[in-house]
């Protein structure tokens, strides 16, 4: 079942509809609900090597439903120390739970502040009103 | 920005909260709930697709016959009255113009249903026909239990006119999915009292996204992707299509290809490693993907691609490139999806 439109309060958003749990020096990483509802029922994760480096505002992997493919974002730059498996053999556990189970990679920051430039989730829904 | 055309149940699909896109200049559902969902519906029960974009072109009166015999390439005295035939508009080079059904009303008397984005090629070379497209809704109901959910029987290519759940239509046993099924075709103001009947009898409302997984998985090829002006019956697959005994459009082309052979063929794959084909992508080996999708009841990537003729045999090893990625495919036989019987 798909999950019901919510955006926590506790994570940090990126404008292409990514979001970040930042715990300590490490961070975890998935698409938003909009993201997800925009895309429709994902059949596809294309992952990073765990081990991988990921820069902010760049591509680290791609999700796909049936008709549309979408790169993924990563809000922090850093390593990927774990990929979600979970997703990467049921990719439509992120639209059943985007900020649960359908989390897909953890990232040892390499830049923590840059967390600090992400969007709250005021700021985050101000940009959703105005897509 | 040109306007985009709206079918008559376009307010029918809003309240369903379907996802409404831009196709061939239509405002269409591409789904109501989920592309998988509404596939696996259409395999295992019953599902019903708006296609009132679709043209339809009609013809009738002394000489009707031959003119459509010299235009297009199956042979029409194949079918009588009541019955209806898959075939192709081929061009002075053999290039596929459309591929349409044309549907036999009497001896001189045809109604042609064509592609959307095609109503305006296919009227200029047929220009003795009518297009009477804006007067007709069409409805497909597909699925194994289509027919039965409607309480109707009809043949594979055959139709007539009849009620169906009290609304007076075309019912042709034609479909574009690989069920059993039937199109039905009713005037344009009916339409919304037909779709709520269907509803009401249990079928599933699908849209365009699950009609092309449907119709990839069977290996029906789609105007515009897989086959198009530039690309010929022969070369896709499609001499089964062409009377290549009678004259019409191109023959001479296509004899000589059926001769010679031709350098690319239309092959099915299925993916070995995980990962979606898409259209546009190179097949390393000498190739390109012209349609591609996740395949819903093989749960792995499946695809369409003109490959060099060596390569067409089933089983053959080939490898897409992914978005720059080199992964592992083979090429089967069509269809890509077949029921266990």
């Amino acid at each position: 079942m798909a999950a019901d439109e919510s955006y926590p309060e506790e994570l940090r958003y990126h404008r292409e509809h990514d979001w970040a749990r930042v715990e300590g020096d490490t961070a975890t990483v998935g698409i938003t609900w909009y993201a997800q509802d925009a895309l429709g029922e994902l059949v596809h994760f294309e992952p990073p090597e765990e081990g991988a480096s990921v820069a902010a505002d760049q591509s680290y992997g791609e999700v796909e439903s049936v008709k549309a493919v979408s790169d993924l974002i990563s809000p922090l730059s850093g390593e990927v120390v774990e990929v979600n498996q979970v997703v990467v053999d049921e990719p439509e556990k992120v639209n059943d739970d985007p900020y649960g189970d359908g989390w897909l990679i953890k990232i040892r920051l390499s830049e923590p502040s840059e967390a600090e430039g992400l969007l709250d989730v005021a700021a985050y829904k101000a940009l959703l009103e105005e897509q | 920005m040109q306007t985009l055309r709206r079918t008559p149940l376009y307010e029918r699909h809003a309240a369903l909260g379907a996802r409404l896109v831009p196709f061939a200049g239509w405002e269409m559902p591409v789904q109501y709930t989920s592309i998988v969902g509404e596939h696996r519906a259409v395999r295992t029960s019953a599902g019903v697709f708006d296609v009132s974009h679709m043209g339809q072109l009609r013809i009738a009166g002394d000489g009707a016959r031959d003119y459509l015999q010299a235009r297009l390439s199956n042979d029409l005295d194949r079918i009588g009255d009541g019955e209806a035939q898959y075939t192709l508009l081929t061009n002075e080079q053999g290039g596929i113009v459309d591929d349409l059904i044309v549907y036999r009303r009497g001896e001189d008397q045809f109604l042609l249903v064509v592609n959307a984005s095609n109503v305006e090629p296919d009227h200029a070379v047929l220009s003795e026909t009518d297009d009477v497209s804006a007067d007709w809704a069409l409805l497909a109901v597909q699925g194994p239990e289509a027919l039965s959910r409607l309480g109707i029987e009809v043949e594979p290519f055959t139709f007539r006119d009849d009620h169906v759940l009290g609304v007076r239509c075309l019912i042709a046993g034609t479909g574009y999915t690989g069920e059993r099924g039937c199109e039905l075709g009713c005037a344009a103001d009916e339409a919304v009292r037909l779709w709520d009947a269907i509803l009401d009898a249990g079928i599933v409302p699908c849209g365009l996204g699950a009609r092309d997984t449907l119709r990839l998985e069977v290996c029906y090829p789609l105007h515009g992707n897989d086959i198009t002006p530039e690309r010929t019956p022969i070369e896709a697959g499609l001499g089964w299509a062409c009377a290549l005994d009678k004259e019409f459009t191109g023959v001479d082309v296509l004899r000589r290809q059926k001769e010679e052979g031709t350098p690319e063929k239309l092959a099915a794959f299925v993916m070995d490693d995980k990962g979606i084909p898409r259209q546009g992508m190179a097949i390393d080996e000498g190739g390109t993907v012209t349609s591609g999708s996740l395949s819903p009841m093989l749960d792995q990537g499946i695809g369409l691609a003109y490959v060099d003729a060596g390569l067409a045999a089933p089983d053959t090893k080939v490898t897409v490139d992914l978005r720059g990625r080199p992964r592992a495919a083979h090429i089967v036989k069509k269809p890509i999806y077949k029921r266990e019987e």
